[in-house]
C-alpha cells in the first residue's frame, strides 16, 4: 500500500504563484450547471441542494481571498488533500 | 538514606515552593527535578481513586507530574512538571486529586469502566453530572489571570526537520549544506535530544556543523500537528511560564522526522507507586540534573536498554539490583561482571511500600528492598506526525516496535522513530520487546493509564462487555484521553486487549493519533487576537467631529458609529422629533459605495437585483433588493446610474463585503472578467444624510449644487455639485420617510461636511433615532426585520414572483410551490390598544396547544405617534391585518392589532414637504 504523489506544497494561484493554502476559501462545486428558466422544482432543488462528495481526484472552486480574489478552479484529492493544477475560472 | 536526592549540583539556587512548602531548586531543573532533588516522591493523588503517585518521565509523556503553578500573580493550570523549566518564586501545587475525595481507594472496585454511565443512569445523568464534574477534572483555572502571547505567523522552507537530536541535527545540516532552507524545531530548550544523558555520540559537534551550515534553529518549539498540504503546527514557547508562546503554520516541501522514541512502562500489580519511574527517566535525572533517584533502585526490565542506565547508576553510588525478564545473555554477563546484581529471567510481580516503593516482590516470591522501581517494558518510535498527516502506525513484531505501514509523500523518518538505535558496544543489542500483559496478580491494581486511571482490570472488563476494538475501548475506559494522551499507555491497552480477546496486537491496530502532539496553551492560539485586536473596529471618518458633540459611540457589526448624541437615550425622542420637525444629519458614510462599471455592468447588474436596472438613466437611482438562489432576500439598496455604462451600488453597511463577494462570484463565473469591473469605493466617500421638511432650504444655503429644483431635482435622482473644492454628489433618496438628501464628498472631507450641516443649523442624529424612524415607515434592516426565509413577496414585493422576469439571482426559487404559500411569514405592523411597546423579539401564539405564527423583528415607542410601533413576521399576516394576536414574551402576554406594516405616513407625501 503505497500513496506515492507528487510532494505537498502550498497552493499556486495563476495570478499570484505560490501562496499558503489558508489565504484560499473553498466555493464549491464547479460542475453544478445553473439550471435554464423552464427546468422543472426538482431540477432547481437539486441545484439548490444536491451536491456529490467525492473521494478522492476532485475539482473544486477556490477563491484567493486573502489575495487577489480571483476565483481558481482547483484539482484537489480528498484523500491526501494534495492540490493539483490551479487555474482561473472561467464562465 | 532512601530516595531520590541531588549529588551533583551548584547551579544558582531558585527558591520555590510546592503545597505550600519552602523548597530550593536550581537554574536548569525542571520542575520535576528539583521536587526530586528535594527528595519529593508524591507529586499528586490521582484522577478517580485518589491514589498516591509520584514521576514517571522526564517529559512529554508524564501523566502523573501535573500541577498547578502561581507566579507573579498569573495562575496556569496543569502545568506539565517535568517539561516545565523551574523559575524562582514558582507557588506550585498538586492537581490531581483536588475536590471532595468521596471516590476513594476503598470505593475503587465499583469504579469500574462505564461506571458513571451504569451508575448514574437513573432518573438522569443530568442531575449527577454537576457534582460530579466539581469532582472531576484537573486543574483550576483562575478567570483574571491572563498569559501573554507572542505573535506568530506563516514560515515556509525547503526542509523542516522535527526533533534536536543527533540524527535530527545531521539531516538538518546535510539539506543545508546542499542548499536548502531548513527549519529545525526542538521541543527541549537545548538541541542533542538523548545524547545530552545517554552514551554513544556527543552532539556538540554537530550542533556546531548545522549552525554553520545556516540551519534555522528554534529550540522551545514543538511540532504539534501535521496538517493539510504538508503544513506543520508549531508552538514556540513563551519566555517564562506566563508567557503563552508564539503559534506558527511551517509549509515545508520535505518533513523528517527524527522525533526519537518513548519508553513503555512495565505492568505489574500497584506499578503505580510513587518511586516507580522509566528507567530512562532516572538517567536522565542523574546526568542533566545531579539527582540520583534511588539509592537502591531495582531495575526492571524485558530488553538490553537499562543496561547502561544500571551502570551509570551503579558508578554513581547506587546499589543496584537488575531484573530481567529474558534469559541471561552476553549482556547480562558482561553488567554482573561489573559487580551489578542481575537476576534473569525475573519478572516483577509486585511493587511494595506504603505510599512509596520500599520494596519489589518477584514472581518467584523473591523480595528485594528498593527506593526506586526503575522500568523499561521497550520503546516505542514516535509517529505522531506521520500517523496525522494519512500514514498509519502498525506494530512490528520482530523488532517489537512501531513502524510505519506506508510512505506518506513528503515526510520520511530518521534515527530513533525510525527503528534505528545503534548499539553503544559490540555486545547485542536488543532496544525493545514485546509488552507482558500479567496473567496472575491483581488485575484491578495494574495501571495502564496513570493518569486517567485505567487499569489492566478496566480493559479486561471492556472486553467482556464486548468493547474490543480499540476506538471502543479508549471510548469506554478514557484510556489515553488524558492531557498526556496515552503516550505511555495507548500501545500497552492495544496489547491488553489483543490478549483478553486472543487476537494479535498486529490485528487490534491503534486508536487515531490527532493533533496536538502536546497540549498548547489557548493564549498562544489566541495569540494577539484579544481586546481590541481581536475584532478591530472600523471607524469613521468624521469620529472626532461627533464626539465633540458628545455622541455616544456604540459598536455596530464591528463599526464604532454614534448611537446618539447626548448624555443619555432621552436624546434619541429628541432627535427623532427633530427629523420629522426640522432637518437633521445622520453620518452614513459605512453605506455600501460599489462601483459597477464596463459595457457588461447593466448585464450584471439586472442578474443582481430583483428589479431590471439596465433601464435606468444617468442620474437615476433605483431601490432594489438582492436575493440568494434560494430567493431569500440577502441585502436591499439603491443603484445610481453615474453614466451608461457605470452605476454605483449603495448596498447596507453591514452587507458590503457579502456584496462585493457575491457579485464577484457572479461575475467571475458567469459573466467573465472582460467587460465589467466591480470596485469598491466605500471608504473613499464620507456621506452625510440630511433629512426632514426644512433639508431643502438648509442643504440651499451651502451652495453644494446649483439647483434644488424638486421639477429638476426630483425623488430617487442625483446630482453632482462641489463642496470646498472637492467634488459632490448629492442624492435625493429617504430612509426616515422625509425629504432626504444624500451629501457624499472624498472621505478627507467629512468633517467639514458634517461641520458645514451643523453650521447651517441641522441637529445631529444617530443610529438608534433613524431605527425608530424607518420602523415607523415599515422599511426594513434586511437580516433584522428578515430571516432565513424570506423572500420578497413577504415583504410585500410582489413583482419578482409574478412578473415572473427571468433571468436574476433566486428567480426560479420565486416560483417554487413553497414561494406560494398561503401561511408565509410577511412582514406587518403591530399595535397595542394602550400605545405600549411590545418586546422585541415576543413570539406571537396562537391555538391550543399554543404555538407560534410569527415573532416581533423591531419594537420601538414612536415619539411622532406617542405609542409603541413594531414591525413582526407573522404566518398569513397581511390577511390578518385589523385582527387581534396574542404575544407573548418571558412568560409575559398581551394583545395587539396586526396592521401595516407603514406606520407613519402610508402616501409617502412627506418625501416632497
Amino acid at each position: 500500500m503505497t500513496r506515492d504523489q507528487t510532494g505537498p506544497g502550498p497552493m499556486t494561484c495563476p495570478f499570484c504563484g505560490p501562496r499558503d493554502a489558508s489565504e484560499f476559501r473553498y466555493g464549491g462545486d464547479p460542475s453544478v450547471a445553473r439550471p435554464g428558466p423552464g427546468c422543472s422544482d426538482a431540477d432547481w432543488a437539486a441545484y439548490l441542494y444536491l451536491r456529490d462528495s467525492p473521494r478522492g481526484p476532485a475539482r473544486e472552486y477556490r477563491v484567493h481571498a486573502q489575495g487577489c480574489g480571483q476565483w481558481l478552479v482547483a484539482e484537489r484529492d480528498t484523500v491526501t488533500h494534495l492540490v493539483g493544477t490551479i487555474t482561473e475560472a472561467t464562465p | 538514606m532512601t530516595g531520590p536526592s541531588r549529588i551533583a549540583g551548584g547551579g544558582e539556587p531558585l527558591p520555590f515552593t510546592f503545597a505550600g512548602r519552602r523548597l530550593i531548586g536550581q537554574k536548569g531543573d525542571s520542575i520535576a527535578s528539583a521536587l526530586l532533588a528535594n527528595g519529593i516522591v508524591t507529586v499528586g493523588r490521582s484522577f478517580k481513586y485518589r491514589r498516591p503517585r509520584g514521576i514517571l518521565s522526564a517529559g512529554e509523556d508524564e501523566p502523573n507530574a501535573i500541577v498547578d503553578v502561581v507566579l507573579n500573580g498569573v495562575r496556569v493550570p496543569n502545568v506539565r512538571a517535568t517539561t516545565q523549566g523551574l523559575e524562582a518564586g514558582m507557588a506550585i501545587s498538586p492537581v490531581l486529586g483536588r475536590g471532595a475525595a468521596l471516590l476513594t481507594q476503598a470505593l475503587s472496585p465499583f469504579i469500574a469502566s462505564g461506571f458513571y454511565y451504569k451508575t448514574f443512569l437513573w432518573p438522569h445523568w443530568g442531575l449527577f453530572e454537576p457534582a460530579i464534574r466539581r469532582m472531576a477534572g484537573l486543574g483550576r483555572v483562575d478567570p483574571d489571570s491572563r498569559m501573554v502571547a507572542e505573535p506568530g505567523g506563516n514560515l515556509a522552507a525547503d526542509l523542516c526537520v522535527v526533533g534536536g537530536g543527533r540524527s535530527g541535527l545531521l539531516a538538518a545540516t546535510k539539506a543545508a549544506t546542499s542548499g536548502q532552507r531548513v527549519l529545525l524545531v526542538e521541543q527541549r530548550a537545548e538541541l542533542g535530544g538523548s545524547s545530552l544523558w545517554r552514551d554513544g555520540g556527543d552532539s556538540v559537534d554537530l550542533v556546531a556543523a548545522a549552525r554553520d551550515a545556516g540551519v534555522t534553529i528554534w529550540t522551545g518549539a514543538t511540532a504539534f500537528g501535521a496538517y493539510e498540504n504538508g503544513r506543520l503546527g508549531i508552538h514556540r514557547q513563551g519566555a517564562g511560564l506566563a508567557d503563552g508562546g508564539s503559534l506558527w503554520a511551517v509549509q515545508a516541501g520535505q518533513v523528517v522526522l527524527a522525533t526519537g522514541a518513548l519508553e513503555r512502562p512495565l505492568l505489574f500489580e500497584r506499578n503505580d507507586l510513587p518511586g516507580v519511574m522509566l528507567a530512562d527517566a532516572a538517567l536522565h535525572y542523574l546526568r542533566r540534573r545531579g539527582v540520583l533517584c534511588g539509592a537502591r533502585p531495582v531495575i526492571a526490565t524485558n530488553n538490553d536498554s537499562v543496561y547502561p542506565v544500571a551502570l551509570v547508576l551503579a558508578k554513581a553510588g547506587a546499589v543496584v539490583t537488575l531484573v530481567d525478564s529474558r534469559a541471561a545473555s552476553e549482556r547480562s554477563a558482561d553488567a554482573a561482571a561489573k559487580g551489578i546484581r542481575v537476576l534473569t529471567g525475573a519478572r516483577v510481580a509486585r511493587a511494595l511500600g506504603r505510599g512509596r516503593v520500599s520494596g519489589v516482590m518477584l514472581t518467584d516470591g523473591t523480595g528485594i528492598d528498593a527506593d526506586l522501581l526503575a522500568v523499561s517494558g521497550g520503546w516505542t518510535p514516535t509517529l505522531h506526525l506521520y500517523c496525522q498527516a494519512g500514514g498509519k502506525a502498525v506494530w512490528d513484531d520482530e523488532r517489537a516496535i512501531l513502524v510505519p505501514a506506508f510512505p506518506v509523500p513528503g515526510i520520511s523518518l530518521a534515527g530513533r522513530a525510525a527503528g534505528n538505535w545503534f548499539a553503544p558496544d559490540a555486545l547485542p543489542w536488543v532496544w525493545s520487546a514485546a509488552p507482558e500483559i500479567p496473567v496472575a496478580g491483581k488485575s484491578r491494581k495494574t495501571w495502564i493509564d496513570l493518569q486517567n486511571d485505567v487499569t489492566l482490570g478496566d480493559v479486561q472488563l471492556a472486553a467482556q462487555e464486548n468493547f474490543t476494538s480499540v476506538e471502543h475501548l479508549k471510548r469506554y475506559t478514557t484510556l489515553g484521553m488524558a492531557t498526556d494522551q496515552g503516550k505511555t499507555a495507548n500501545l500497552l491497552g492495544a496489547a491488553a486487549m489483543a490478549q483478553a480477546t486472543g487476537r494479535s496486537a498486529t490485528d487490534l491496530g491503534l486508536t487515531t493519533y490527532r493533533p496536538p502532539y502536546t497540549p498548547v496553551p489557548m493564549a498562544a492560539l489566541q495569540g494577539l487576537s484579544r481586546g481590541p485586536l481581536q475584532s478591530p473596529l472600523r471607524r469613521l471618518a468624521a469620529e472626532p467631529a461627533h464626539r465633540e458633540m458628545g455622541a455616544a459611540l456604540w459598536d455596530y457589526g464591528g463599526l464604532l458609529r454614534p448611537a446618539f448624541y447626548g448624555k443619555d437615550e432621552a436624546s434619541i425622542a429628541t432627535e427623532c422629533l427633530a427629523a420629522r420637525q426640522g432637518a437633521v444629519v445622520f453620518d452614513a458614510s459605512s453605506l455600501g459605495k460599489v462601483a459597477v462599471m464596463g459595457p457588461k455592468a447593466r448585464e450584471l447588474l439586472d442578474f443582481l437585483f430583483t428589479g431590471r436596472m439596465s433601464t435606468l438613466q444617468p442620474g437615476r437611482i433605483r431601490y432594489g433588493l438582492t436575493l440568494n438562489e434560494a430567493g431569500v432576500v440577502t441585502d436591499d439598496g439603491v443603484v445610481l446610474c453615474l453614466g451608461p455604462d457605470h452605476f454605483l451600488v449603495s448596498c447596507s453597511s453591514s452587507h458590503v463585503g457579502g456584496f462585493v463577494a457575491s457579485a464577484e462570484e457572479w461575475r467571475q463565473t458567469r459573466f467573465g472578467r472582460d467587460g465589467v469591473f466591480i470596485h469598491d469605493r466605500t471608504a473613499h466617500w464620507a456621506t452625510m444624510s440630511l433629512s426632514g421638511p426644512k433639508s431643502k432650504p438648509l442643504l440651499a444655503g451651502l451652495g453644494i449644487v446649483e439647483t434644488l429644483d424638486d421639477a429638476a431635482f426630483p425623488h430617487m435622482s442625483f446630482v453632482m455639485g462641489r463642496f470646498m473644492g472637492g467634488e459632490a454628489r448629492v442624492s435625493r433618496v429617504s430612509f426616515t420617510g422625509e425629504r432626504g438628501y444624500e451629501i457624499s464628498v472624498p472621505a478627507g472631507l467629512a468633517i467639514p461636511l458634517w461641520q458645514a450641516l451643523i453650521g447651517a443649523g441641522a441637529k445631529p442624529c444617530g443610529i438608534e433615532a433613524l431605527g425608530v424612524l424607518r420602523a415607523e415607515k415599515g422599511f426594513i434592516y434586511v437580516g433584522q426585520d428578515t430571516d432565513g426565509e424570506t423572500m420578497p413577496q413577504d415583504l410585500g414585493f410582489d413583482a419578482p414572483r409574478l412578473k415572473r422576469r427571468e433571468g436574476f439571482v433566486g428567480d426560479r426559487a420565486l416560483q417554487l410551490p413553497v414561494a406560494g404559500d398561503a401561511d408565509r411569514k410577511q412582514l406587518v405592523g403591530l399595535a397595542r390598544a394602550d400605545g405600549g411597546v411590545i418586546p422585541a423579539g415576543a413570539h406571537l401564539i396562537e391555538g391550543a396547544p399554543r404555538r407560534s405564527i410569527g415573532f416581533v423583528t423591531s419594537s420601538h415607542h414612536s415619539p411622532t405617534l406617542r405609542r409603541g410601533i413594531a414591525l413582526a413576521l407573522v404566518e398569513g399576516g397581511r390577511a390578518r391585518i385589523g385582527q387581534e394576536v396574542t404575544w407573548f414574551d418571558l412568560g409575559q402576554t398581551g394583545r395587539a392589532t396586526v396592521t401595516a406594516a407603514c406606520a407613519y405616513d402610508p402616501e409617502g407625501s412627506r418625501l416632497n414637504v
